[in-house]
């Protein structure tokens, strides 16, 4: 049985404040600020190339508290995107041609109107995401989920940090290693995973403490042998995400001494071409308020798009967005360290 | 200067070794380099392997880096303290097989 731990918010930590944690990084005396970085690739000041993803985040409520969240979610959030919201979403989608409609939380099926969008993205014939932490699909109301995205064809992007239990349940909580696989095995029991289905299913691993991740294509190989080895289950890709130093993984890298080392590792990691090819070019987040931001982990630090973009969804105008001047600060080191990071994985060789 | 023989931030200082022998030094670094890079094994086996032989040669030094190194490549603790067995293995049989020697001189001094 799962146990959820209580959020930052809820045990009135000092992190839970965005300004608090941006209070904390820049206070680390880095070797070099990010703009510093992006100058020495030629890439200051930063701009959106397009937006080819909308990444719509719905609220902060989760039915899990994992170690690592950026967004701080949990059984105790109550920030739920509105009607009016969703609404100007489901506009802008019908107004645009942006191909990808990506949804997410918190765990983002915990919303009343989470089918309904689903459904009126793919009458609009764009690509659906659904970043779902894999044991929502047990839950008492959600268990004829998995066929109602397969129903949808949407894209599964599942969390899991690792093929064995005891780095998953250290990460996500006690007992969620065995709730992700019995949903993983539903999942590939109507077709998810396997070739030819048209049905994605592809797994999303962090790493399980204060390291970079491995070569996602290595990584990719040794997952699909073990998924299937020890648990009889297929998957079509998997995606290496670093962990970013905000929210509770911020306070994991405090309390666990690791915070300036992880930050010098990131720093020392600057790859100019993940730096290149950063989500953020493509992608523009909507919080649940209708905030815009240039990144999830952006909105998290209530850093919304600036430099004279619109603001809120209300206010979407395309072409001022899609060359917009991206917000920087120093967490962005997470996302071009290495091969780089993004909600797709790796970004970079 | 510590007054201990390791120092875990002497680590860092370990490229410094090219001081006095720069030549000797890019060698080295850039053969062990390719060594580490994926070839007929991948790089987290070559991590476990080296991890293993840390363990078996008793670098402090070496077994900070490996053990980062494993879990940057993909390993996980049950996968890594396997590896650390297999070295302890090797070293416990190793000592174990000189009984032999041991056994052959007690058949050539005993009665």
């Amino acid at each position: 049985m799962r146990r959820p731990l209580p959020t930052l918010q809820r045990r009135g930590s000092a992190l839970s404040v965005p300004g608090v944690q941006l209070e904390v990084l820049s206070g680390l005396g880095l070797r070099q600020g990010f703009h510093e970085a992006l100058q020495g690739a030629d890439l200051f000041p930063l701009h959106a190339l397009g937006i080819t993803v909308l990444q719509v985040n719905v609220g902060k409520k989760c039915n899990q508290t994992c170690k690592h969240c950026h967004v701080d979610a949990g059984p105790d959030r109550t920030e739920v995107m509105p009607d009016a919201v969703v609404d100007q979403v489901l506009a802008v989608l019908e107004g645009t041609d942006i191909p990808t409609l990506d949804i997410t939380g918190g765990a983002p099926e915990l919303h009343p109107r989470f089918r309904e969008m689903v459904s009126r993205a793919r009458d609009l014939g764009r690509h659906v995401m659904d970043r779902c932490n894999l044991t929502i699909l047990l839950a008492p109301r959600f268990q004829d989920l998995p066929e109602f995205l397969a129903e949808h064809q949407v894209e599964v992007v599942a969390s899991l940090p690792h093929y064995n239990q005891g780095q998953t349940d250290a990460q996500r909580g006690e007992g969620t290693f065995g709730e992700s696989l019995e949903a993983l095995r539903k999942l590939n029991g109507l077709g998810y995973g396997r070739d030819g289905s048209g049905l994605l299913l592809n797994l999303v691993t962090n790493p399980v403490g204060a390291f970079l991740p491995a070569r996602q294509d290595a990584l990719e190989r040794d997952w699909k042998r073990e998924m299937e080895r020890r648990h009889g289950i297929v998957f079509n890709n998997l995606y290496t995400i670093t962990n970013m130093p905000i929210s509770r993984f911020l306070e994991y890298l405090q309390e666990s001494g690791n915070l300036e080392l992880y930050m010098d590792r990131l720093v020392a990691a600057f790859n100019p071409q993940a730096a290149q090819a950063v989500m953020c070019r493509y992608t523009l987040s909507v919080g649940w308020d209708g905030s815009l931001f240039d990144c999830d982990f952006n909105q998290m630090l209530a850093l919304s798009v600036n430099h004279g973009a619109p603001r809120t969804i209300f206010d979407f105008d395309l072409e001022a967005l899609k060359r917009r001047e991206i917000v920087i600060g120093p967490h962005c080191f997470g996302c071009t360290a290495g091969q780089g990071s993004s909600c797709g994985g790796a970004v970079a060789e | 200067m510590s007054d201990s023989y390791y120092d875990a931030a002497d680590l860092s200082k370990f490229g410094d070794m090219g001081e006095f022998a720069p030549e000797l030094a890019r060698k080295f670094f850039g053969w062990y380099g390719a060594v580490f890079e994926e070839g007929a094994l991948t790089e987290r086996e070559k991590a476990l392997i080296g991890l293993a032989v840390a363990h078996a040669v008793q670098c402090p030094y070496c077994i900070d880096a490996l053990t980062e190194a494993c879990l940057e490549k993909g390993s996980d603790p049950e996968q890594m303290t396997e590896a650390v067995h297999v070295a302890v293995a090797i070293r416990g049989g190793a000592s174990l097989v000189h009984g032999v020697q041991m056994k052959n001189s007690l058949k050539r001094l005993g009665m």
